[in-house]
């Protein structure tokens, strides 16, 4: 036990452990509030700005609000499956940051089928939302939940379809090894991102996460104005904050992969003393995520949702042909060059 | 610690699968397979069968059965729906089916039993998968896909009568 605490790759890990979720953690406590006033003042009004210097205290008086809350049991609900949904919804949202690259040296851990791991617990996160709708007891969530699985089952062939062009031209599967094929710059300005090689797989890849992740214009599991709240109608307190911090985590995620997949990861230039050269990586990383959740803020406060039918029809008549389109070209083309 | 994860993971497979059995709602016996079906993916990274492992995850646990989920709740079957009267002579059908399982995975473990060691040393990577797939068991792996597309007709066919 004591070999253990003193070995230093033992000691390493945990340390890359407690600042990529410690990081995470303060992240979506902040993201809460990007939202927030991002929306206000895309709707020009001023937002949450009491709390604090630009409202910079907001997230810690809403978690302190979120502790307080009374804890309600709706009557009928299964007591266990009620408790552990938004548990279940949180936990894969959070594994997928094990594997995800944030610089050359902050990583928890590497397999050589890192993708394929986000992938597979992202899919498991749509059970958090399922189980929560059907143990509430109540009309609202169930449809919502309902709604949620097809929604989930429509986009995710297309999002899982859409990589398959990169990872042919990147010939692996390892996050890292993906960051590490688009190092370098074409004609000595343009940097070799596979945005330029993929642009038709990016677009579909935007599209579908945005529909994973339930946010709008597909955010038809919690829509407001017909199922009052969606699948956390019933939950109050921590546990309405655990399924908002899962929600978060899903869209940082999808983003990292966004980043990782199309837009070189934490490639970037690099210069100034050897502290800087280690940590422009990730600076790079966090600052090309950071574009990625704003873009999808911005689109929650522009865009309307689209009806039910309308997004099975896009689904799965539109962005699945167009996927398998790209994977086809893309292996021709692979193969020939 | 592999043996603890083994028995760990054997132990939440073998309590899911009794669990699929036993419930009386049929969304419950669902949310079991699925633990049976992540508990088996354990099973795989232990044996070193990291891409087998993940892509149990994402078809079956991520994707059909979000599908019996769906379908589940939309059908909103009552509980306790007791089919088995109708079905009584499967009763009989199944113990000899059962046994004859039984017979089968005890004839396999018995010869696996003699080569365990080599079978832990096998390469679990995507590119040994894909190449024993279209190479030595290129057959077998046709005559599924074959299957599989027979199977989607038929559900085409089932669902829209007059085409």
């Amino acid at each position: 036990m004591i070999d253990y605490l003193t070995n230093r790759d033992f000691l390493l890990m945990v340390l890359r452990l407690v600042i990529v979720f410690g990081g995470l953690m303060g992240a979506f406590a902040y993201l809460s509030l990007v939202e927030r006033r991002v929306m206000a003042f895309v709707q020009m009004r001023p937002g949450p700005n009491r709390v604090g210097p630009f409202g910079l205290l907001q997230p810690i008086a809403d978690g302190l609000k979120f502790l307080f809350k009374e804890q309600i049991r709706p009557t009928g609900a299964n007591a266990w499956l009620y408790l552990a949904a938004p548990l279940i919804s949180l936990v894969p949202a959070l594994l997928s940051f094990s594997v995800i690259p944030f610089g050359p040296a902050l990583q928890v851990t590497d397999l050589n089928v890192a993708l394929l791991v986000v992938f597979a617990v992202g899919s498991l996160s749509v059970y958090g939302i399922v189980i929560g709708g059907w143990a509430s007891n109540s009309k609202y969530p169930l449809i919502a939940s309902m709604r949620s699985s097809a929604q989930m089952i429509s986009y995710e062939l297309s999002l899982t379809l859409s990589v398959v062009g990169v990872l042919m031209i990147g010939n692996t599967l390892s996050l890292v090894k993906l960051v590490q094929s688009q190092e370098g710059l074409w004609l000595g300005f343009i940097p070799r991102w596979n945005i330029f090689l993929q642009p038709v797989a990016f677009v579909i890849y935007i599209i579908a996460a945005t529909a994973e992740t339930n946010r709008l214009p597909f955010d038809l599991a919690e829509s407001e104005q017909e199922l009052v709240s969606g699948w956390h109608t019933e939950y109050s307190g921590m546990k309405f904050a655990i399924y908002m911090l899962a929600e978060y985590a899903n869209l940082i995620a999808v983003s990292c992969i966004a980043t990782i997949l199309f837009f070189g990861g934490w490639n970037g230039p690099s210069f100034g003393p050897d502290w800087m050269v280690m940590i422009l990586p990730t600076i790079w990383f966090v600052m090309k995520i950071s574009v990625f959740v704003f873009f999808y803020v911005l689109m929650r406060s522009t865009v309307p949702r689209v009806r039910y039918d309308q997004l099975m029809r896009f689904g799965w008549k539109l962005m699945l042909p167009v996927a398998l389109a790209n994977i086809l070209i893309t292996s021709l083309l692979v193969a020939l060059s | 610690m592999i043996e603890a994860l083994f028995f760990l993971f054997a132990a939440m497979a073998v309590g899911a699968a009794i669990n699929v059995l036993v419930q009386k709602h049929v969304l419950y016996s669902a949310l079991s397979l699925i633990v049976l079906l992540v508990s088996m993916s354990g099973l795989f990274i232990l044996l070193n069968a990291d891409f087998l492992a993940v892509i149990n995850v994402i078809v079956y646990a991520g994707a059909i059965m979000v599908l019996f989920v769906f379908v589940i709740m939309l059908l909103n079957l009552p509980e306790d729906e007791d089919g088995a009267d109708r079905m009584r002579w499967l009763k009989f059908l199944g113990i000899p089916m059962g046994l004859f399982l039984l017979f089968m995975i005890l004839a396999t473990l018995w010869n696996a039993g003699a080569d365990a060691g080599v079978q832990a040393q096998m390469p679990g990577s995507p590119e040994a998968i894909g190449r024993s797939l279209f190479t030595d068991y290129l057959l077998p792996f046709e005559v599924t896909s074959l299957l599989i597309l027979i199977a989607l007709m038929g559900a085409v066919v089932f669902a829209k009568k007059e085409l």
